[in-house]
């Protein structure tokens, strides 16, 4: 912290016995001066030092922890290594993507001070309502590296930035980053056995610091500018109306297990960061080597503090919690009924309007779709969302039943609790599994390039190839996969919840098979531009179905529907129907189903200023024949109009909202095999 | 109004703000306009961009302007993705 001309340093370590301080220039290798807590720097647990005339601007911090290193009993301090502060802001080292750095070096990941003055304006978190939101989950990197992405500073904030307007045109209002916390992509690099490339940590689930940006996602954090780069990125977006959430990883360090490196907590105080086992082994819930010891009071209080500091400094407007059942356990690793972060976090002031979305399930096997402790507060990526779909897409018949729930909002999951809609962040991909085009391209999963014997990523991926494994000619073959492409995406818009797109789908993006690209630095995972023409239909269909669900608020309730009349308009404000009208037990084979919305009961008692929406009626036939959808009867004077049809060719497959034509059979439509109709009723 | 003009070097970063600094309110103390030469500078730390922003805050609450000359391709780009470009005028 910089108070005046001076520099405040402070660290906390319950079991250290000294510390002291190091401090370098600006990447030299040898510290000009290592400064110790002297008795009455000390106070607690807390070492704490003003360092007066400091050129803080060119300094790099760390320190030096001595204590017991008695693994057995959880302690592994060892004086010789040289330690990041946990709260670094900044941090330096790998600066420049994929820049080799010097292995030999004592200090590999070092702290920086920060000045915090960046000029805001009047920007503020946008507070969107959370059942409006349209997220759009990408990453950094893989956003404007690829071909034709044609931008300046590819894969950096400032890349983002200068796609804005494509994402305006897109429609999303959120995007949701993978890991910008700093992180080494150099992390368990490796050169494949495959095609003999270099493999990156790129996704980044694998935090060095908490509190620093990304330095090598800034076309600046040469010069140290990361910090500026993001803000500007965050006030550039939220001037453009769209939010960001940040993909969050407080479930474990880059430290790994006991033949990890020492980064930090390891040597700063291992029993009180860590979970570990009775004899001083690391428990391993992530997958990743370590757990962090989130319901440890001190550990809790970071977290809480490190989500305060990017709303308040960096006016994040909410977070996805990377396996975030890990967060409701003990200390002893068991699961809690009211874990004490999580409910600091539902109550925290500071965060009273920030979104937090839970990734409710862990490595360890505890899984809590529908049951993570939410105080009300809390999201969920609702797991169960995609795999009903993804069954429902390759005409699965033992899934009808549970596709009904999903669509209109989980109240199986969601709504005993009172959590409401919002509670179910849907989707059909994420970046863990296939992208939207590999689901209707492949059976399996092709990962051999990750140099893993394709051992690593999902096997139950629940997708169809349509007829051929991978890349074909067969023009009936692609035909179906796009239409496969628009059937999903339209399952994901006209259902109740908050959908989210994951990147590059909207383009038809492929990563030829493979579903866990996290290490593949290159065009498998990176976005080829060339898509937008090549797939130009699926863009202007994604295009379309975004914009129709913003301009539609019968779709985006926030909380469960009734399923009867309440009001006495005439027609319930959700029903269900099969081929007959008002008959949902009619259809074939489990695969067809039809639901309407009454746009009337937008306007409620509690919100009387809004204008009713049109009736929308959505007819879905996921089997392999043709069958004929009766209509529901509107209202004298409404008459039905089709806004998408995906068995169509474009440009008929969907057009633009507002414009619809009316249909000419207003009693039944034909449905196609494997399409969805989306009809609009109004007058 | 009158307008001076202030010289940069070839950098702006912690070690010279101080004098940046002082030199650009010297000429804003005398009312007058400032137009800071940056020609010949090739690199701005973020310490030397928060001296362009304090001065220019500084100019604006006495009505007057900071005017920014010959900023290089390299420099305007540190700006323009550290959204401090928006900010300045230019001469």
């Amino acid at each position: 912290m910089v108070i005046g001309n001076a520099v405040n340093f402070s660290i906390y370590s319950r079991y250290a016995t000294s510390c002291t301080l190091v401090l370098f220039h600006n990447r030299e290798e040898k510290p000009f001066i290592e400064i110790p807590f002297f008795k009455e720097f000390r106070l607690g647990n807390v070492f704490s030092m003003m360092v007066f005339d400091l050129d803080y601007e060119n300094i790099e911090y760390g320190y030096r922890m001595d204590g017991p290193f008695i693994p057995e009993e959880g302690h592994r301090f060892d004086k010789t290594k040289i330690l990041l502060d946990p709260y670094a802001k900044l941090i330096a080292g790998r600066d420049v993507w994929g820049k080799q750095p010097n292995w030999d070096s004592l200090y590999q990941y070092r702290a920086r001070v920060v000045f915090d003055d960046f000029d805001w304006e009047d920007d503020l978190p946008l507070e969107t309502p959370v059942n409006d939101l349209i997220v759009y989950e990408m990453h950094v990197r893989n956003f404007t590296c690829g071909q034709a992405a044609n931008v300046k500073h590819p894969g950096t904030f400032a890349g983002i930035v200068e796609k804005i307007p494509y994402l305006l045109e897109l429609g999303v209002n959120c995007v949701e980053l993978m890991p910008v916390h700093e992180f080494d992509e150099f992390e368990n690099s490796r050169i494949s056995p495959v095609d003999g490339r270099q493999l990156y940590n790129l996704w980044g689930y694998s935090n060095v610091g908490f509190f620093a940006p990304k330095a090598a996602y800034a076309s600046t954090g040469r010069f140290g500018m990361q910090v500026d780069e993001l803000k500007n990125l965050v006030k550039r977006l939220h001037a453009n109306g769209i939010e960001v959430i940040l993909d969050v990883v407080f479930n474990h360090t880059a430290e790994g297990n006991e033949r990890g490196p020492y980064i930090s907590y390891r040597g700063i105080d291992n029993k009180t960061y860590y979970m570990l086992t009775p004899d001083g082994y690391y428990f391993n819930f992530s997958g990743c080597g370590n757990t962090l010891n989130c319901n440890n009071p001190n550990v809790r209080d970071m977290i809480v503090e490190n989500l305060r500091y990017w709303v308040t400094d960096y006016h994040i407007d909410g977070f996805r919690f990377d396996l975030a059942a890990i967060l409701g356990r003990d200390q002893n690793g068991n699961p809690m009924s009211n874990p004490p972060l999580l409910e600091s976090l539902a109550h925290d002031p500071v965060l009273g309007k920030t979104k937090l979305i839970a990734e409710a399930w862990d490595a360890g096997g505890l899984y809590q779709v529908g049951s993570f402790p939410s105080w009300g507060r809390w999201a969920e990526w609702n797991g169960k969302f995609r795999d009903s779909m993804r069954r429902f897409l390759k005409s699965d018949e033992q899934v009808l039943a549970d596709v009904k729930e999903r669509i209109i909002g989980s109240p199986d999951l969601y709504a005993s609790q009172k959590r409401g809609i919002k509670a179910s962040v849907n989707f059909i991909t994420a970046h863990d599994g296939f992208t939207l085009m590999d689901l209707v391209s492949y059976n399996s999963k092709h990962n051999e390039a990750n140099g893993e014997n394709n051992r690593d990523g999902e096997n139950e991926n629940n997708s169809w190839n349509c007829g051929w494994e991978g890349d074909c000619d067969d023009a009936s073959i692609n035909r179906l996969r796009h239409q496969q492409v628009k059937n999903a995406v339209t399952l994901l818009m006209v259902s109740q919840g908050i959908p989210m797109v994951l990147s590059g789908d909207e383009m038809g993006n492929s990563q030829q098979g493979n579903n866990n690209a996290y290490c593949q630095d290159n065009e498998i995972a990176w976005l080829d531009w060339n898509n937008l023409d090549k797939n130009a239909d699926i863009f202007r269909y994604f295009k379309q179905m975004i914009k129709f669900r913003r301009m539609y608020k019968v779709l985006r309730y926030e909380d469960h529907l009734s399923h009867s009349d309440y009001r006495n308009f005439g027609y319930p404000d959700f029903s269900w129907h099969g081929v007959k009208a008002w008959k949902p037990e009619c259809g074939y084979n489990n695969l067809t189903a039809a639901f309407m919305l009454n746009g009337q009961y937008v306007v409620s008692e509690a919100s009387p200023e809004e204008t009713p929406d049109d009736f929308i009626y959505v007819a879905m036939n996921m089997h392999w024949e043709m069958h004929g959808f009766e209509l529901p009867m509107l209202p004298q004077g409404k008459t039905w109009h089709v806004f998408a049809n995906t068995g169509m060719a474009a440009p008929e497959d969907i057009f633009e909202p507002g414009e619809e034509p009316v249909i000419d059979n207003q009693h039944e439509v034909l449905v196609g095999p494997r399409s969805i109709i989306v009809l609009v009723g109004k007058g | 109004m009158n307008t001076e003009s202030y010289k940069l070097g070839e950098e702006l970063d912690s070690f010279n703000y101080q004098e940046v600094q002082d030199g650009i309110m010297a000429i804003l103390e005398k009312g007058c306009n400032a137009v800071l030469d940056m020609t010949e500078c090739t690199y701005v730390s973020s310490t030397g961009l928060r001296v362009l922003l304090y001065t220019k805050k500084v100019a604006a609450s006495k009505g007057l302007k900071l005017y920014l000359k010959g900023v290089g391709a390299e420099v305007q780009d540190i700006m323009s993705v550290t959204g401090f470009d928006s900010f300045f005028d230019y001469a």
